[in-house]
């Protein structure tokens, strides 16, 4: 095993991702996710890596894909405000398959919100934020250690399926301190993009593998030359307006997730064998959920709990095999419904399902879900 | 017809452009090709980033490491990649909409940074892609969509703009003196740290249209009838320069460059 630190999560989270290879971050301060450009402007200087500080979000998230285009693994981090001016990049990182990682630390919302007090309330704004289709992969991590390794596993994510990739922590998970446990960097699995292997001439960028769906992807100056655009483009990387063309381009744009969903998806169950009632929670969420659960098992009620790891992909089939043998489905979140609904989506009508909302700025107290789970049991 | 010297740089592969025939931006698209000739940069190792309007498509047309991208934003995506690659020759084209307006941000702070890279504004004083509209550098009184009754906005001086938040090289020209265009290129790119070269397009569809330069050649007209030198405009009163366009280099100072900054930090942790 490796060695032990006590860190904070937003620490845990630039280091995992040092470890995961990233040697670039472009950023704009702010709150709850500074800690992480700070790591990252500390650290990075020290391994040849480069970190900048950028006029805004949008600028932030644009030399981060600038960066990734000439090589290197590239983060930005932020928080709700700066997600939503993230979200026109970010379009652009998923048209042009870009690998990034996007950190969003939720906060409360709308707006400026709540800035030091923990939130889930930018879940569909992972998945929708920004226009047009795409696919989503996106992380939530329940303590300090998974915000280590999810970045690993971010960013290998972002490189083998060539997209930006998020993580959506929270002020909570971001600013609490833990023990965690750092594997040995033998241990860590690292994926890089594939890169191209034929001559220059022969280069086509965007000529996907039909293994894979997932094209090649060269480096600015590794001696390809190649055009990158925002533009719906054909194989060659440039703007198209014929119909096959564009429909090929989304369509795969599409399946390169829909075809590696099961490899992608990520869940955690606890004491699920017998339930009967079954508590859905991610994020710092689940930790009280988890608390809960214990709690009401040791008086004898049939519970357990279902941790969605990545929120998109929505665990949703493997939430569907549990809902056929439990009655009652109990969803806290820190926002007025938002996952609830791709849990009713997920178990269609098998269980009945019951949303917990809490948006004043206060976490959920495990007496609170144990309250309402003692409930149902009645 | 481009000079036979430029052909290995063009990606004839994305022709035919969708430029209007007679469209300015041509002419700074052959300037910057006979400028790279000149400087015999690789192709490879030649990076042209644009945001998003008409001068955004030059980069598609050029065969080197092109990229597209947000529109305004694309000194960002430029900054990322010289970080990474300082070795690059980084050049970002945009439209005065896109470096002024909704880029003004990102491009007054580039000229803050020096980072070396070579802004070139093709300026034409309109939004001629969306049809016309007026942008921050539309004269006063100039008609335009959103400008049916003559533009009320006062106009935006790009170079002082860049010379004001510290850009270290800053030259103005026009497409009636490709010439001089093609001077300022290679200077902008031969001199280390952030530099902006505004050369004075025109668009007849869109803002000659409504504002009596229908055709090409009556902007070519117009350009060299407005221009005044640098050293001749020194001499002119405000009212003898109203509606003139001034053209020269007004900056060519030596600073330190961002990257070379930052690279004798990283040097310096790594070495303790």
């Amino acid at each position: 095993m490796g060695k032990v630190a006590f860190w904070q999560g937003n620490e845990a989270l630039a280091m995992g991702a040092l470890a995961a290879g990233c040697r670039f971050f472009g950023g704009y301060p702010i709150t709850p996710s500074t800690e992480i450009a700070e790591k990252m402007a500390e650290e990075l200087p020290k391994l040849d890596g480069r970190f900048i500080q950028m006029e805004d979000e949008i600028s932030a998230i644009a030399a981060t894909i600038g960066a990734s285009i000439a090589g290197s693994k590239a983060l930005t981090a932020t928080s709700g405000p700066g997600f939503s001016l993230k979200q026109e990049n970010l379009g652009l990182a998923y048209e042009a398959e870009i690998p990034i990682v996007v950190v969003d630390v939720m906060r409360g919302g709308p707006s400026t919100g709540l800035p030091t007090k923990a939130g889930q309330q930018d879940v569909m704004q992972a998945r929708w934020g920004t226009h047009g289709d795409h696919g989503t992969i996106a992380y939530a991590p329940s303590s300090v250690e998974e915000c280590y390794t999810m970045a690993i596993e971010a960013f290998n994510a972002a490189e083998k399926y060539r997209q930006p990739v998020l993580i959506m922590s929270d002020a909570e998970i971001g600013h609490m301190r833990e023990k965690i446990e750092i594997p040995d960097p033998e241990d860590i699995r690292i994926s890089n993009r594939k890169k191209p292997t034929v001559e220059m001439d022969k280069f086509v960028p965007y000529k996907a593998d039909p293994e894979d769906d997932i094209p090649p992807m060269a480096s600015f100056g590794d001696g390809y030359r190649w055009h990158v655009t925002g533009l719906t483009h054909n194989d060659w990387g440039f703007p198209t307006n014929n119909a096959d063309e564009i429909e090929k381009k989304m369509t795969r744009l599409m399946r390169k997730i829909d075809r590696f969903r099961d490899d992608i998806v990520r869940y955690d169950t606890e004491s699920v064998e017998d339930a009967d009632i079954l508590v859905v929670s991610y994020g710092s969420v689940a930790r009280s959920s988890s608390r809960a659960v214990k709690d009401a098992r040791a008086r004898g009620m049939k519970v357990g709990h279902f941790r969605p790891i990545t929120l998109w992909p929505f665990p949703d089939k493997e939430l569907e095999k549990l809902a056929r043998k439990v009655k009652t489905i109990i969803v806290p979140e820190l926002n007025c419904g938002q996952m609830v609904l791709e849990v009713e989506r997920a178990v269609h009508g098998k269980s009945r399902v019951i949303p917990m909302e809490l948006v004043n700025g206060d976490l959920f107290h495990p007496k609170d879900i144990l309250e309402k789970i003692s409930q149902e049991v009645r | 017809m481009p000079s036979k010297e430029v052909y290995s740089w063009l990606r004839t592969r994305f022709f035919p452009h969708m430029w209007c025939p007679g469209c300015g931006h041509g002419i700074i698209m052959h300037s910057l090709f006979r400028a790279l000739v000149d400087l015999k940069k690789d192709q490879s190792n030649t990076v042209i980033a644009s945001g998003i309007g008409c001068s955004s498509r030059m980069p598609g047309y050029i065969d080197a490491c092109t990229l597209h991208t947000t529109h305004g934003r694309s000194l960002g995506f430029a900054t990322g990649i010289k970080m990474v690659k300082p070795e690059m020759t980084v050049i970002d084209v945009m439209g005065d909409g896109d470096c002024s307006a909704i880029g003004g941000n990102h491009f007054i702070h580039a000229c803050r940074r020096n980072i070396d890279i070579t802004a070139i504004v093709m300026n034409n004083n309109i939004y001629g892609m969306t049809g016309g509209q007026a942008s921050p550098t539309t004269p006063g009184g100039a008609l335009a969509t959103t400008a049916p009754y003559g533009a009320v906005d006062p106009t935006f001086d790009l170079c002082r703009l860049a010379e004001g938040a510290g850009a270290t090289f800053v030259a103005r020209s026009t497409i009636a003196n490709p010439k001089q265009a093609e001077k300022y290129i290679v200077d902008g790119i031969k001199h280390k740290g952030f530099s902006v070269v505004e050369i004075i397009s025109s668009c007849h569809t869109q803002f000659g249209r409504k504002n009596n330069r229908r055709t090409p050649i009556s902007n070519i007209e117009f350009l060299k009838s407005a221009t005044v030198t640098k050293e001749k405009a020194k001499d002119m009163s405000p009212e003898e320069l109203y509606g003139k366009i001034v053209v020269g280099e007004f900056v060519n100072k030596t600073a330190a460059e961002y990257t070379e900054q930052y690279l004798a930090m990283t040097k310096k942790v790594r070495e303790g």
